[in-house]
């Protein structure tokens, strides 16, 4: 595993630091980064008793059914990605651990855990216009009555694979894209986002 | 572009989606007693049809999952979406068009 102290994000090159300016209130739709989540895909039978239950266990949370759908309890949430693949996004500090608690949890069981943390990248996207900058390139349903709070969906944004996911009624959306698509999608939402007065916020 | 329901997640546009040919085919339990000929239809011969056919997708930008389409080659309309280990809908007995 790469050494914690030459782990960089994805758009360190873009010093968005430097650039990032937010007065609360300001703008039609906000974008930040949040580097270095950490990010497991889960495998398994999801109407299996064993694996709900030892997942259950260790997460505090139930594997969701519902197709493209979310849900959360405190700094962990999972989404849904398939019928029996699922998306655990963990604190960087507790990443290992929850991988390493996961797998020992599911030994025996036709399962499996994948750390994908250093091959994605999530976008944050906030503000009163978030709607209208992501369908100039997403022909998802983002509005209330089809998505909301709690709801995910992979898709594409831009050409660009992502994984969308409403985290607040705000509305924030964060945004899961391949590590090498990072600075593309950054760029082309800053683009989209320029007649909204898109402002930049620090990283998390 | 076609609008393609994903068993899965529901409508999506049709660049989500790669079509992988026609469904339903079996591959013979003996493979090793089939005469080239046989194996070779098994491997490259399909039926082409004009009208209704049954082929399978792969929601490829979504959820990842295969399921079967039945889809007219003719006017593109979509005429039946179903999972994997699903049985076909039964062709209609009139109206249809017949291969």
């Amino acid at each position: 595993m790469t050494e914690r102290y030459q782990r960089r994000s994805a758009l360190a090159h873009l010093g968005l630091e430097a650039r990032a300016s937010v007065v609360a209130g300001e703008g039609g739709v906000t974008l930040r980064e949040a580097p270095m989540r950490g990010l497991l895909v889960l495998r398994g039978d999801g109407g299996g008793k064993a694996f709900r239950s030892e997942v259950t266990a260790v997460l505090g949370i139930e594997p969701v059914v519902e197709p493209l759908t979310a849900a959360r309890r405190r700094d962990l949430s999972i989404l849904w990605l398939g019928p029996d693949e699922w998306l655990v996004i963990t604190p960087d500090r507790r990443r290992a651990r929850i991988e390493r608690m996961l797998r020992d949890a599911l030994v025996g069981q036709h399962a499996a855990v994948t750390d994908v943390s250093h091959g994605r990248t999530v976008l944050v996207l906030s503000g009163p216009d978030v709607l209208a900058v992501l369908a100039k390139g997403c022909s998802l349903d983002l509005h209330p009555r089809m998505f909301g709070p709690g709801r995910c969906a992979q898709s594409r944004l831009a050409k660009c694979q992502a994984l969308i996911h409403q985290t607040t009624d705000a509305p924030e959306f964060e945004i899961h894209v391949p590590r090498s698509f990072a600075q593309y999608a950054w760029m082309w939402l800053e683009d989209a986002g320029q007649e909204f007065d898109l402002r930049i916020a620090p990283a998390e | 572009m076609l609008l393609i329901e994903c068993p899965w997640c529901g409508f999506r546009e049709e660049s989500e989606f790669r079509c992988g040919g026609e469904a339903h085919i079996v591959r013979p339990l003996d493979s090793e007693s089939l005469s080239d000929a046989e194996w070779a239809d098994y491997l490259f011969m399909r039926t082409n049809p004009k009208g209704r056919h049954r082929e399978r997708w792969v929601h490829e930008h979504g959820c990842r999952r295969w399921f079967n389409v039945e889809r007219d080659t003719v006017t593109h309309e979509i005429l039946a979406v179903y999972r994997m280990g699903e049985h076909p809908p039964a062709e209609p007995a009139t109206g249809g068009r017949r291969r």
